[in-house]
């Protein structure tokens, strides 16, 4: 299992370096504020985009039909993240929501 | 007063830490079943230090993909770290650059966001770094761990939802950044552009693409808002 582990290592380097570069050498210069809210906007615009291809890619191919479970329980994912602002009560009300449709299934479609 | 900034920044990790337990749990799980030791299952937690890449990397271990495929991916998923980094480092312009090196290598979403929003109410003190980000890395190496104990157990991950995990914290995160109307725009744009670069360009290249383009879009609304 050498393999896993240079696998590891590989992203291990590729991680730290956009981690470590901006602080290290960002850190004498002053960005112009227009690459500044440029860099506000990234994560927002990074995590639509990996939020909506884990919700609507399934296996064959784009879904945005409500069978899709993965949607549906987004929705309560959604409004829950909102109201608590917590990571462990989005976590889990999405896996007893996925539990649920699943155990529904074949009641609900 | 240095003592007590760390064991602040400590404090100050426990959310971050619940919601790290489920995941890392989730993690550990699921890595277990696709054929992963605990000591590898360990030394990824604790030298790449990204839940979701790791995520990423098992799903395409699974599907047999090889070297290059997973770590050029998970550059990809990480490249996000880039911003985060940068937008911490006008707070930091006094610290080491031997410091600034090791604090980087445990800049992570949530650990980014809680040190970010302690930054602009506080006074941004290194110190609170060294007591959050320690502490967070911790809650993540270890639920990773245990998880992965525990998939000895549990025979049938799916069953308990833990595939879901991964998209439960997108989604948190995603919220986590809606602030204004211009990050609502931002998301959106991203959204909308992952699926539909997906659909008609090949390669894996949606998620980087997408975000470019939406990030760039947002800001030109902004400044053309601010011009009017």
């Amino acid at each position: 299992m050498e393999k896993v582990y240079l696998i590891i290592l590989g992203m291990a380097l590729v991680t730290y370096l956009p981690r470590m570069l901006p602080l290290v050498v960002l850190n004498k210069i002053d960005l112009h504020p227009v690459v500044l809210s440029w860099l506000r906007l990234i994560p927002a615009a990074v995590l639509g985009a990996l939020t909506a291809q884990t919700i609507f890619l399934r296996q064959n191919g784009v879904s945005f039909s409500w069978r899709n479970i993965y949607f549906l329980a987004a929705i309560p994912c959604f409004l829950v993240a909102y109201k608590t602002k917590s990571l462990m009560w989005t976590i889990a009300v999405g896996l007893v929501s996925v539990v649920l449709l699943n155990q529904f299934k074949p009641v609900l479609f | 007063m240095t003592r007590h900034l760390v064991r602040q920044g400590i404090s100050s990790a426990v959310p971050v830490v619940l919601g790290y337990l489920p995941l890392g749990f989730a993690f550990g799980v699921l890595a277990h079943g696709a054929g992963l030791s605990i000591p590898e299952i360990f030394a990824m937690s604790l030298l790449v230090y990204a839940g979701s890449a790791q995520f990423i990397a098992i799903a395409l271990l699974q599907s047999g993909a090889g070297f290059l495929t997973i770590v050029v991916t998970t550059f990809l998923v990480n490249l996000r770290h880039l911003l985060f980094s940068a937008s911490l480092a006008p707070f930091l312009k006094r610290v080491r650059v031997s410091r600034l090196a090791a604090l980087a290598y445990q800049i992570t979403d949530e650990s980014f966001a809680v040190a970010l929003g302690h930054f602009t109410k506080h006074e941004a003190e290194e110190k609170f770094l060294w007591g959050l980000f320690p502490a967070c890395q911790l809650g993540w190496t270890l639920s990773t761990v245990l998880g992965a104990w525990a998939g000895n157990l549990i025979p049938h991950p799916e069953a308990f939802g833990l595939n879901y995990a991964l998209t439960a914290m997108f989604i948190c995160l995603l919220v986590f950044q809606l602030q204004d109307k211009f990050t609502y725009l931002a998301a959106l744009t991203g959204g909308i552009l992952a699926l539909a670069i997906y659909v008609w360009l090949p390669g894996r290249w949606n998620i980087i693409l997408a975000t470019v383009v939406a990030a760039t879009l947002g800001v030109g609304v902004e400044q053309w808002k601010k011009s009017t």
